[in-house]
């Protein structure tokens, strides 16, 4: 287990020795600091609702960016070799990757506690939507990054990573949005495999274990794929 | 003889319809330094990469310190030190980062990694670059980073795959008497494809092309294996022909083939070979007596391992 966290710790170290990490902060700052501060100039509302709502849609293209790297880059510069010849087990090598890219998610949603401040300062603050709300975006984030770290392990490529994480990332979305054009046999199906409809009740003050257990399964799913993409090294 | 540290039986690594190893068997005995010598794409780097547990084998196995690559690969690499080709590190960390990192890796904690760090850093001449980016190094201090690395943990077995390519002749110089100081209490497999490198520094050579293992011993034994023993003989022109000279010396009895070479001016210098069993010497002085021609030079010449290794690994390949 020491293995895995020191596997982590080195790759939080390199995001944050490279301009990436702040990039994609900075990026994602601008994109949701304009969501809230237009809601709360032009409407003169102070409220959370509409960077909820649409977290998870940046976080589509974000979330690869942060992720691509992860174990693409390990592949193409021969590194994964020297890491995978110490004694480690594949599957302590994804989850630390994984837990590294949960640490940027967790900086990058921990920026925009910012916001939350802001709207307490401002008014009486209904506080059990707001923690509901960001537990909600770190297990919804938390699927997006595994997405992109079973992306990551299936190339060598880091744009090719980001697309493919990106392409996922983005189908697991749009299923949400087109429930209502979806045959009806469909719909019920697209509506649960939406990343928006399960992240909804979470912004409303809900905690549904149902909704917890959806992002933790697709967790599962795409680490396990990822550690599987790491074994096939030995079967090619 | 001293315990078996590696074993490896009829092993075989298929990618695809491709065969990069095909049926090695071979034993390291512990205190050995293996040379493992073949061209580029015989499959050197395949058995190594089976023998770190980096890729399983098709068929075959391997044992390492007495523990399966593929059953017990934790156990292997605990106990395994391994430099990979072009020896690939992480360019954004510093020298004692990334030793740090290493002995995390490998369970070590608290002032055993210092102590470690300081030691084997000393004896790899890191000393002076210990805070310096591992990709602002130069070449010949990323390799003794990467040996670093590989002896951090202290393993039983080192295996390093061509350790002093694209070094400075100085920089060769050093590795190699660091691995041959290594290897005093180590077993140390090395790849290469330099052959004085085997004979400085290994006790033992196997010779691999085309996935196959065509040879295996000490490199006298190999060189012993050659049968042609090739002389030079420097005559002084004098104005004499060189074709006539030449045919006089393709006359002697024992000689199987002569061929004149570039020299020194004024003197004609031939190549003449003959088999290992006779020494043609004696009659190579009298046809130069004979015919009156100013011997300048006469000298035999062992068969080089360049020899053994062009006829052991070219051979194979027509074959195939």
């Amino acid at each position: 287990m020491s293995t895995t966290t020191t596997v982590a710790r080195r790759e939080i170290r390199t995001y944050f020795n490279s301009p990436v990490a702040y990039i994609v902060v900075m990026v994602f700052m601008l994109i949701s600091g304009y969501l809230f501060f237009n809601q709360l100039f032009l409407e003169k509302q102070a409220e959370l609702r509409y960077y909820f709502t649409l977290t998870p849609l940046i976080f589509t293209f974000i979330i690869p960016a942060i992720t691509m790297r992860l174990i693409a880059e390990e592949k193409g510069s021969g590194t994964l070799e020297m890491l995978i010849t110490m004694p480690v087990r594949d599957w302590e090598v994804v989850l630390g990757k994984f837990l590294a890219g949960m640490a940027m998610l967790g900086a990058i949603v921990g920026m925009t506690m910012f916001y939350g401040i802001t709207v307490a300062v401002l008014g009486p603050i209904d506080r059990g939507p707001l923690i509901t709300g960001y537990l909600g975006l770190l297990l919804m984030g938390g699927s997006y990054v595994a997405i992109g770290v079973m992306a990551s392990s299936l190339t060598r490529n880091q744009i090719v990573a980001f697309i493919l994480a990106f392409a996922i990332s983005f189908g697991f979305f749009i299923f949400g949005q087109i429930v209502q054009f979806a045959p009806d046999w469909l719909a019920p199906v697209l509506a649960y495999l939406s990343m928006g409809n399960h992240f909804e009740s979470f912004s409303r003050g809900v905690v549904d274990s149902r909704d917890a257990l959806f992002y933790l399964s697709l967790i599962a799913v795409a680490l396990v794929i990822a550690t599987a993409s790491l074994e096939s090294r030995k079967w090619k | 003889m001293s315990e078996t540290m590696i074993n490896v039986d009829n092993l075989t690594k298929e990618y695809g319809q491709f065969r990069a190893v095909d049926q090695v068997s071979f034993k390291v005995h512990k205190g050995e330094v293996l040379g493992f010598l073949g061209p580029n794409g015989a499959g050197k780097s395949t058995t190594m990469k089976i023998l770190t547990c980096f890729l399983a084998p098709t068929a075959g196995s391997a044992q390492v310190a007495g523990f399966d690559v593929f059953d017990q690969s934790l156990e292997v690499r605990q106990r395994v030190g391994y430099l990979p080709e072009d020896t690939p590190l992480y360019r954004d960390m510093t020298v004692l980062e990334h030793l740090e990192f290493a002995a995390n890796m490998h369970g070590m904690t608290g002032d055993r990694v210092g102590s470690r760090i300081k030691e084997i850093g000393g004896r790899c001449g890191l000393g002076d670059v210990a805070g310096k980016l591992v990709g602002e190094l130069s070449k010949g201090y990323r390799q003794r980073v990467g040996l670093a690395q590989a002896m951090l943990h202290d393993p039983d077995i080192l295996i390093l795959d061509e350790p002093t390519s694209g070094l400075d002749p100085n920089q060769i110089a050093e590795i190699r008497a660091l691995i041959k100081e290594v290897g005093k209490e180590k077993t140390v497999i090395l790849s290469t494809h330099i052959l004085p490198e085997v004979q400085a520094t290994c006790s033992r050579m196997l010779i691999i092309s085309g996935g196959k293992l065509v040879a295996d011993g000490t490199p006298d034994e190999l060189r012993a294996r050659e049968k042609a023993t090739r002389y030079r003989l420097v005559v002084e022109s004098n104005g004499s022909a060189a074709d006539a000279l030449k045919e006089k010396l393709t006359g002697v009895s024992g000689v199987a083939h002569c061929k004149k070479v570039a020299g020194e001016d004024g003197a004609h210098t031939f190549e003449v070979d003959g088999d290992a069993k006779n020494d043609l010497r004696k009659s190579l002085f009298r046809v130069a007596v004979d015919n009156k021609w100013p011997l300048l030079e006469l000298s035999r010449q062992a068969a080089s391992l360049e020899d053994v290794f062009r006829n052991l690994t070219t051979g194979e390949e027509h074959k195939s």
